[in-house]
């Protein structure tokens, strides 16, 4: 095992990858940006590297500064955690060149899956199945108008580099077309991935679930099992749950195995996540996308199995040869606890006046923030994680109402409100929900 | 005249109208970005532009003049 870890990200990932570096005996290495020098995460690492200013570019994506943060500190190996540089090939390629030990997968899956078309036409290939969709980058209107009219409507647009639900918009006909494939546009300019947009068979009545996958080191992929994820505001999640209460046993089999299916076509290594799309009615799926990294909602499957997947993504990195058992039980829920009103869910930062988490027997809080810090407008709106496990889901119901109601936060606006109205919500409480289920109960 | 105020704290991403610009009601004035959201500030009635209190890259705090309407 290396001897040290950087963690080239902030706020409740980095200060969770901290904790299990320290927990293995090795150092923990953190960067930060000015705007973060108060954060639990920078305080609680061995020793932590100012980066520069507040803007992302300026610090956490800047791939130089970084790089030169690990040189100086003599960081062993990189852990990128999620968003910012995780599904960066370049930044990989130079950490491995530098000497240190990427913890990920090989730069050329982070490629391979990161072009979301390629990632659907290398996916159909290999026997997991599709949506309907372009096969080929469309860069024009008048391509998307003609595609369009070929898969047929409605269609989901959205980049193909892109990710996190940003630029993502249904069209319904030619008119609103125009509009998502301009919005996408527009985003793929503004956060990155190159200008190439991607057309898919939008399915009306989907339930989103994902399979957690980890690629041993000796060349073997298993699956830990599914979170549903189809509790979404603007196509980003709010809720995950695991086991999904919408699939049937055999679905869960078929898509446990296509995910498994989805690793070895690429020769994964690492802890990674295979997004489907569920049609509710029809009880199948096909592939949305595979994020090559450590997924926000990775506690989830902790809760549910008892791994610590950061300490497998550390001991697979260091070519430790080992079996993995899989034997989940109960029911986790997580709660992604905003910055944001619980209405309108726009953004709403601000200095932390009272901060108090709910603790218990199942409950597990991932934060990145202590009172008195400030959730600045700089980064997303992610303050902390409440996850709940039970014997049951009803149990882990139970819990998740305790403690919603329990946690305190005073200062920044939040979505707790909104957490607690999910949770005494018929639809959700039954399981039989879907991903327009927050629109449904804000129309 | 009308005074627009900021919601929020937010980085000011785009100024779309200049002093002195005709806007109708709902009519986008600057486009806000916030925790990777871009949030449109528009005009909540018909007027003119008399003033534009803020500059692209700013940080605003919520309460902030953000332009007056006349």
């Amino acid at each position: 095992m290396f001897e040290s870890v950087l963690v080239a990200n902030r706020g409740e990932i980095a200060r969770r990858v901290i904790r299990t570096v320290r927990r293995m005996g090795l150092r923990a290495i953190a960067v930060h940006s000015e705007a973060d020098a108060d954060l639990p995460f920078v305080r609680e690492a061995d020793e932590a590297v100012l980066l520069g200013p507040a803007s992302p570019a300026q610090s956490y994506l800047d791939v130089e500064k970084v790089l030169d943060a690990a040189r100086k500190s003599g960081a062993a190996a990189v852990h990128p955690g999620y968003g910012f540089l995780s599904e960066n090939a370049d930044f990989a390629r130079a950490v491995i060149e530098a000497g240190m030990v990427w913890i990920g997968p090989a730069p050329e899956a982070i490629v391979q899956m990161g072009d979301k078309i390629n990632a659907r036409n290398l996916m159909e290939n290999a026997g997991v199945p599709v949506a309907a969709g372009t096969r080929e980058p469309v860069s024009t209107l008048a391509d998307a108008v003609r595609a369009a009219d070929e898969i047929g409507y409605p269609l989901m647009v959205k980049t193909a580099g892109g990710g996190g639900g940003i630029g993502m918009g249904v069209a319904y006909d030619e008119k609103s077309l125009a509009k998502a494939f301009e919005q996408a546009s527009r985003a793929a300019a503004r956060f990155g991935g190159g200008a190439a947009i991607l057309l898919e068979r939008y399915i009306q009545r989907a339930r989103h679930v994902e399979v957690q996958i980890l690629g041993l080191a000796d060349g073997t992929v298993v699956a830990l099992g599914e979170r549903d994820c189809s509790v979404q505001r603007r196509h980003q999640k709010v809720v995950e749950e695991s086991p999904s209460p919408g699939i049937t046993p055999e679905l869960r089999e078929r898509m446990l195995a296509a995910a498994v299916r989805a690793g070895e076509a690429v020769g994964y290594r690492g802890a990674g996540t295979v997004e489907c799309l569920v049609d509710v009615d029809r009880q199948d799926f096909v592939f949305l996308e595979m994020n090559t990294r450590l997924q926000v909602e990775h506690p989830v499957t902790e809760l549910v199995t008892g791994a610590d997947l950061v300490e497998h993504q550390l001991r697979i990195a260091a070519g430790e040869v080992y079996p993995v058992e899989v034997a989940p039980s109960g029911h986790a829920i997580e709660f992604r606890v905003y910055a944001e009103d619980p209405k309108r869910f726009f953004p709403g930062p601000g200095k932390i006046a009272v901060w108090e988490e709910p603790s218990g027997e199942g409950v597990r809080v991932d934060s990145g923030y202590v009172a008195a810090n400030t959730v600045t407008p700089f980064y997303d709106p992610l303050m902390a994680k409440l996850c709940v496990h039970g014997a049951t889901r009803a149990e882990a119901l139970e819990r998740a109402r305790a403690a919603v109601a329990a946690f305190r936060v005073e200062g920044p606006k939040n979505n707790l409100p909104f957490c607690a109205e999910l949770l005494d919500h018929p639809e959700f409480a039954s399981g039989d929900y879907d991903t327009g289920l927050v629109s449904r109960m804000r129309s | 005249m009308a005074e627009v105020r900021a919601e929020m704290v937010a980085n000011v991403w785009k100024i779309v109208v200049g002093e002195g610009d005709t806007v109708n009601e709902g009519d986008t004035l600057v486009i806000l970005e916030s925790m990777k959201m871009e949030i449109p500030v528009v005009a909540e009635d018909a007027g003119v532009v008399a003033q534009i209190k803020v500059a692209e890259g700013d940080v605003i705090q919520e309460g902030d003049l953000i332009a007056v309407i006349e």
